[in-house]
């Protein structure tokens, strides 16, 4: 379905890069602040939404050439992953910890492995959203 | 070094990598998979002196903590047999499939396939904790029904899978109940726990379904009477996999459960009993019956079955050493499981080279059929001098393994008319004879695999092919087995001293010194009981073979031909017929049928709980005092609740829909609940697309004539159901029935660093849970995508109905 529409085109472009910022800004954040994986994956699907609404689909895959069965897939390998990589430590399974470092540009950061988990569920989101929306509106 | 822990894990590695060297190299991938199981044998072979000199070794990784299933690895001599057996019989399968299967069949399959089989099975053995044993026990059974149904195009593959797979699972289920009876009883879902704890516990209720529950688990898996009845279907699988599947391995997990589990249960009547009748019955059954086959892979289907009640008896016999404490009574009983762990080994080399044999033929000859065989001795030499090795050690002549073991069984089989205890009496006359029996036909099926293969007249007509000898690399693994099926008989106390003694430590872990109290193994042990019944077993087994055209139609008439298999047939056509019926009679295709369904039951269930636990107590006195943002956002959303039953076109009831989800959103701002307001937000949004993109291309919606009674009860069930949520959710402000566990979370900055504690909990504290839900929400995704995409694409193969 192509919708020719050249205000909503102009915004949207714009908006996406907007939605898109916020999405990573939400998951980075959901340490400290309201935000995570599962939502940040969300903010960054519905961007992808917006795209796959207002243009069609062929240009946004053009744009971006992504399987986003295999971006879910990666997802889940990544959340499963990072719970063995605790087990190679000696901790249990899905042991998380976190520590403080100084790094040049950010000076004192806290970085925690939750981040890396994080990572792998907001993959799945992103993934298994687009895919599903991407198989229905496909299919018609 | 290599631990057990990377033992069972490195096929399941190799398993992931098949695929990709598959791609690289085709041709190469058997000889790439073959290094697994060589690496993991010489691995294994290198604890031997460690385990034969007493060591036991254990390895803890904790998996569950909170629910006691940790991932023990145990190391002992009754596990290390069957480690070995299985590396070993795995590493000639593997090397005897490069050459049995073509290029053309789909190898990475068959590889991916085994590979995973043989991890299984290694966890099947080495685990100490009963649900890590079951998890493996169940993935023998799934990675075995995908190699029976290797070729799958054939309807008795398909059919002999899933006939495998009903009969074992259901049994592996049986087991399971069986362990959380056994956890019930001790709290601890260790063996080793279990067999010190469970003298404690015998008297308890449960100690007697337990134990049948975790035979039943045994019974299916090795196949015996009566669930063998899979075990000849199984035969639609490649030849290695029946060589290593169904006579190395697989089945003899059952063995292995029952072996182990002596410990637990053994000393006891019932225990006993089951194993050893069950067995010796499987043991006469099994070689009745394949006497009859004119199938050579059937024929040594049954004789598997028949041996494995052989190895079953026994383990049942031996069992009775455990009654009363360490004495010369008990030694004299253990000699029974001391030939089970023998015989154990020694048919895993024969019938490996019998079932590699086998293969030989059909491939080289077209058939396997004993009545169009024969006179392939010239043609095949070095295939006929194994075929000979192997049927006469099955037989149990000298000078092959197989007579050492079965004259042990023999001995343990007169020694139990002296059993003075579990009022045995003279129904103790019963197990030698039927394993005279028994042994008698076990000659004439061995008779029959090489004589009327490889004797008589050459009919080249009747064969598929022209027979001729298999290439050398095929001959290389039955040759091995062949040769140490002899070397076993010349040097039996190699075996015996490393492996068997070792092992009866294991299986009698209250009489550590048994093992070591054995009598060695004699090839020539006098004229004794024992070798007068072979003696009568060859003469009559001889003069059976020889009438066996005047007698082989005893097998047609009426009781005889009787069998299991219409049983097992009628059943699930029963099943299948009763299943449909119901579904049929439910599944409207309605969807609002469904919901009726659904909310009807939720309603009679949960009110009718609340009820009559009293659970419909109000205590309003704690509650918030409420806003007036608040009733207004409950106004809209009611407003728009109530709209949404009235409008007539899709899109203005998405939106409607839409209006709610906002308000929710709206709420949860109220509440101060920033991460459910963000997540709110965006799930109505993206839902919303969603529901729009799925409706847009829908007709128009048509004012459906519902009938009045069914809108009533609609109306009805919907009123009730809205109610009942409310009140419930009212009644839990009024019920404290646990204590809070916002305490758990209280020191969440220090425990994690993170200062958003919604995020703690789903990251940190509750990650298992986030985790699963990743994967289900991935799960769905994918079948989304399957459900529309992959419209019946139909492979090029032919598949037979």
């Amino acid at each position: 379905m192509k919708i020719n529409d050249v205000i909503l085109h102009t915004i949207t472009k714009l908006v996406v890069f907007i939605i898109l910022t916020f999405g990573v800004e939400l998951f980075l954040s959901g340490h400290n602040n309201p935000g995570g994986g599962f939502i940040g994956g969300l903010v960054l699907s519905s961007a992808l939404v917006l795209l796959f609404l207002v243009y069609d689909i062929e240009t946004v895959e053009k744009g971006i050439p992504l399987d986003f069965k295999k971006v879910a897939a990666l997802g889940v390998l990544f959340a499963v992953g990072t719970g063995f990589g605790a087990v190679l430590f000696g901790a249990e399974f899905l042991t998380q910890t976190f520590g403080k470092f100084n790094l040049p540009v950010f000076g004192e950061t806290e970085l925690a492995t939750v981040t890396l988990f994080e990572v792998g569920v907001a993959l799945t989101v992103v993934g298994t959203v687009v895919t599903i929306i991407l198989s229905i509106s496909e299919d018609v | 070094m290599l631990t057990i822990t990377m033992a069972i894990f490195i096929p399941f590695l190799a398993a992931i990598l098949v695929p990709f060297i598959y791609k690289w190299k085709p041709r190469m991938i058997g000889w790439f998979v073959l290094i697994v199981p060589l690496v993991l044998f010489a691995g294994l072979a290198r604890f031997i002196p460690t385990v034969a000199s007493g060591k036991t070794m254990v390895n803890t990784i904790q998996w569950i903590p909170s629910a006691n299933i940790h991932f023990t690895t145990y190391l002992d001599g009754l596990s290390i047999i069957f480690g070995l057996l299985i590396t070993g019989v795995g590493s000639l399968v593997i090397l005897y499939s490069i050459y049995y299967l073509s290029s053309r069949e789909s190898l990475s399959h068959f590889y991916v396939y085994l590979l995973m089989f043989m991890g299984a099975m290694l966890g099947v053995v080495f685990s100490d904790n009963m649900m890590v044993l079951y998890v493996f026990w169940e993935l023998t059974s799934i990675s075995s029904f995908l190699l029976i149904a290797f070729w799958y195009h054939r309807k008795q593959s398909r059919y002999g899978a899933q006939k495998s797979m009903l009969i074992t699972v259901s049994g592996g289920v049986a087991m399971l109940a069986g362990f959380i009876m056994l956890y019930a009883m001790t709290g601890s879902f260790s063996i080793r726990e279990n067999i010190a704890m469970i003298g404690e516990v015998t008297d308890h209720s449960l100690f007697i379904p337990a134990m049948i529950l975790v035979l039943l688990g045994a019974f299916t898996k090795s196949a015996q009477f009566p669930f063998h009845i899979w075990l000849p279907d199984a035969m639609e699988a490649p030849t290695p996999v029946s060589a290593y599947l169904h006579s190395a391995t697989m089945v003899k997990a059952g063995i292995y459960l029952v072996a182990r589990f002596t410990g637990v249960f053994g000393g006891d009547a019932v225990w006993f009993y089951t194993v050893s009748i069950v067995g010796v019955f499987t043991l006469f059954w099994g070689s009745f019956n394949a006497v009859r086959q004119m199938d050579l892979k059937a024929l040594l289907a049954y004789s598997t079955i028949s041996q494995l009640g052989l190895v079953m008896s026994l383990f049942g016999l031996g069992s009775a050493a455990l009654n009363s404490g360490y004495s010369e009574n008990s030694v004299f009983y253990a000699q029974a499981t001391f030939a089970a762990l023998f015989h154990l080994v020694n048919h895993s080399t024969f019938k490996g080279a019998l079932f590699m044999v086998v293969g030989i033929v059909d491939l080289n000859a077209g058939t396997r059929d004993v009545r169009r065989l024969g006179g392939l001795m010239s043609l095949m030499p070095v295939t006929f001098t194994i075929a000979l090795i192997g049927s006469f050690s099955m037989a149990g002549l000298p000078p092959f393994n197989g007579f050492l073991s079965k004259e042990m069984f023999f001995e343990a089989m007169v020694a139990v008319r002296h059993l003075e205890f579990f009022s045995i009496g003279s129904w103790g006359t019963l197990f030698p004879v039927l394993a005279w029996l028994g042994s008698v036909f076990t000659f004439i099926y061995s008779m029959i695999i090489v004589f009327q293969t490889f004797f008589g007249e050459h009919q080249p007509d009747r064969l598929d092919r022209e027979a001729h000898e298999a290439p050398v690399g095929m001959l290389i693994a039955p040759s091995i087995l062949g040769l140490l099926v002899v070397a076993i008989f010349f040097f039996p106390n190699v075996i015996g001293d490393y492996l068997l003694r070792p092992a009866m430590a294991a299986v009698y872990p209250s009489l550590p010194q048994i093992g070591q109290a054995m009598d060695p193994i004699k090839i020539w042990h006098g004229p004794n009981m024992a070798l007068w019944m072979t003696v009568g077993v060859i003469i009559v087994g001889f003069l059976l073979y020889i009438s066996l055209n005047y007698w082989r139609s005893l097998y047609k008439i009426g009781p005889l031909r009787w069998n299991l298999d219409s049983v097992y047939n009628g059943t699930l056509t029963m099943v299948e017929r009763g299943s449909t019926l119901l579904t049929n009679t439910y599944m409207t295709g309605y969807l609002r049928h469904y919901l009726v369904y659904i909310f009807g039951f939720f309603l009679l269930t949960v009110a009718g709980t609340m009820f009559i636990v009293g659970g419909f107590t109000f205590d309003f006195s704690n509650d918030a005092p409420i806003t007036v943002n608040e009733y207004i956002l409950v106004f809209v959303m009611m407003v728009a609740g109530i709209v949404m039953i009235f409008v007539s076109s899709r899109v203005t009831a998405i939106l409607l829909n839409g209006v709610l989800g906002y308000s929710i959103a709206l709420f949860f701002v109220v509440f101060r609940a920033p991460d459910l307001a963000l997540t709110q937000i965006v799930v109505e949004t993206v839902t919303t697309a969603l529901f729009l993109l799925c409706f847009y291309f829908l007709p128009k919606m048509k004012k459906e004539k519902v009938v009045r009674a069914s809108k009533v009860t609609n109306g009805i069930i919907a009123i009730l159901a809205g109610t009942l949520v409310t009140v419930i959710a009212l009644a839990v402000q009024g019920n404290k029935m646990f204590d809070s566990i916002s305490s758990y979370f209280e020191n969440a900055y220090e425990l994690t660093g993170g200062k958003n504690i919604v995020n703690t909990i789903l990251g940190d504290f509750r990650a298992f849970d986030t985790m699963l839900e990743v994967v289900v929400l991935f799960i769905a995704g994918i079948g989304v995508y399957t459900l529309i995409k992959l419209k019946a694409r139909k492979e090029g193969r032919d598949v037979e109905d």
